[in-house]
């Protein structure tokens, strides 16, 4: 009964990070569009640089906070003993 | 003129470099030497140090509060800053300092007894068990780590703020001098590029406040990236921390709510009752979930920095246990890795600060929005509509 507890504990600790790594392919393609977008318009209109740079790395942290809901989600799955 | 200043702080650097470590504020207090049983708390301890390099409880001993600041070494040899230990029971204050702990091994006894297990204070009966109920019932309000960080990092913030007011009123009509030419396109970045464009024109109410979260932040979360004393607390990522500076946020923007505001939360106009059933449970747990993102966002960031700084210095440690010489060619590779790391949350230090302000400042303009569109929510695209000036 005890080795199927620990096992159980493992293999939640292993979904738990394999959906950790999930997040980050989500983070990574939502900030790889942005950045693309980003080039995209200032090759369009260069002097408008500075505008799409802000906004660019807004909509970023705004992305990268959902990536890090489900980081948290792993971290607490992992830690809570 | 540029030599000589960079000389001055050099030599500023050097001498509280040499200040701080001399001046050991832990050998200052002698620990009690009349307990029993010292020798077998000596070979407890050197069973402790022959255990293997464990990175998980090295890492989340770093990122989370504690009664104590400690400064290097670990096990019996290591170098930590006693803080206070306040306890609020029903039966009163208690007031120690957290030396008498001894990292776990004592209880202490005032008005309950107390002992120290995993960073947290439970309430000892008169068997020696803990006693879960009655360590529920206790105020725990002492200053740990994070408290006197963050009473740091306030002092600071204080000291350069006022003394740049003071420069300010002294220096009136002239061009700004050392830290306001510092501080000052900071303070305009935020008025300007933050408050202004996102709030409008009754942005001046907010200034406090906005000002106050960017620099809190941007300095707690410089000061969680410097390794020595007194920095290197993880404030910012504490997620009680984050929660108050949200909970402010979502105070503000509720109390400063219009009727505007408040009317499409509860009823968005134009849109059918049926979807508005759907709607406006949603709107409601949006404004919740908007501060509660925020919170998670700062937290998540410091805190995925700090692990990642961590965890790669302890890449060098687990190495080095296989060998000495695999942990010293790894340590190269780690360090510049760190540093890179380093680097970028420098950025992420600024770039929270900005976020979390910014995002507030959109809260509370759109609570005081008024009604201004010409073409109202139930019309489409309509000729005229497009020079509507909004």
């Amino acid at each position: 009964m005890m080795s199927s507890v620990l096992l159980a504990a493992e293999t939640a600790h292993g979904i738990a990070a394999a959906g950790a790594g999930l997040a980050a392919i989500g983070a990574g393609i939502g900030i790889g569009r942005i950045g693309g977008s980003a080039l995209e318009s200032i090759a369009r209109q260069p002097e408008s640089l500075n505008d799409i740079r802000s906004n660019m790395i807004l909509a970023a942290a705004l992305v990268e906070g959902a990536a890090f809901f489900a980081m948290v989600v792993a971290l607490l799955v992992v830690f809570k003993q | 003129m540029v030599r000589k200043m960079s000389l001055k702080a050099l030599s500023i650097l050097v001498f509280s470099t040499i200040f701080f470590l001399s001046f050991n504020p832990a050998r200052a207090y002698e620990p009690n030497d009349d307990r029993p049983m010292k020798g077998a708390r000596v070979a407890e301890e050197k069973k402790e140090e022959s255990k293997s390099f464990d990175a998980g409880k090295l890492i989340i001993e770093h990122i989370s509060d504690s009664h104590e600041w400690h400064l290097w070494g670990e096990g019996g040899s290591a170098v930590a800053i006693p803080l206070p230990v306040i306890i609020y029971s029903n039966k009163g204050l208690d007031v120690f300092m957290s030396s008498h702990f001894e990292e776990g091994q004592r209880d202490i006894t005032g008005k309950n007894t107390y002992r120290l297990e995993e960073n947290h204070i439970k309430v000892v009966n008169e068997t020696g068990a803990i006693d879960e109920e009655a360590s529920a019932k206790i105020m725990d309000l002492s200053i740990t780590k994070n408290v006197a960080s963050l009473l740091f990092g306030a002092g600071l913030m204080l000291w350069m703020f006022l003394s740049v007011a003071k420069a300010y009123k002294k220096r009136e009509g002239k061009a700004p001098k050392g830290l306001q030419s510092f501080l000052e396109p900071l303070i305009l970045f935020v008025r300007d590029d933050v408050a202004k464009t996102s709030i409008g024109p009754k942005y001046e109410k907010y200034m406090p406040y906005l000002l106050t979260a960017f620099f809190f932040i941007f300095i707690n979360n410089l000061l969680g990236l410097v390794p020595i004393f007194p920095g290197g607390a993880n404030l910012t990522g504490n997620i009680a921390v984050t929660m108050i500076l949200a909970a402010i946020t979502l105070i503000v923007t509720l109390l400063s709510g219009n009727a505007h505001y408040w009317r499409h939360i509860f009823a968005m106009p134009g849109v059918p009752i049926p979807i508005l059933i759907i709607l406006t449970p949603i709107e409601i747990m949006g404004v919740f979930l908007k501060p509660f993102v925020l919170m998670i966002r700062l937290f998540a960031n410091m805190t995925a920095g700090h692990i990642i700084a961590l965890a790669f210095f302890s890449l060098i440690f687990i190495f080095g246990e296989m060998s000495p010489g695999a942990g010293y060619g790894v340590s190269v590779v780690s360090v510049a890795f760190t540093v890179f790391m380093g680097m970028l949350e420098l950025l992420v230090a600024f770039l929270q600060a900005y976020v979390f302000t910014l995002l507030s400042a959109i809260y509370f303009g759109a609570a005081i929005e008024e009604h201004h569109h010409k073409g109202d929510h139930e019309h489409d695209a309509h000729p005229d509509s497009q020079i509507d000036i909004v």
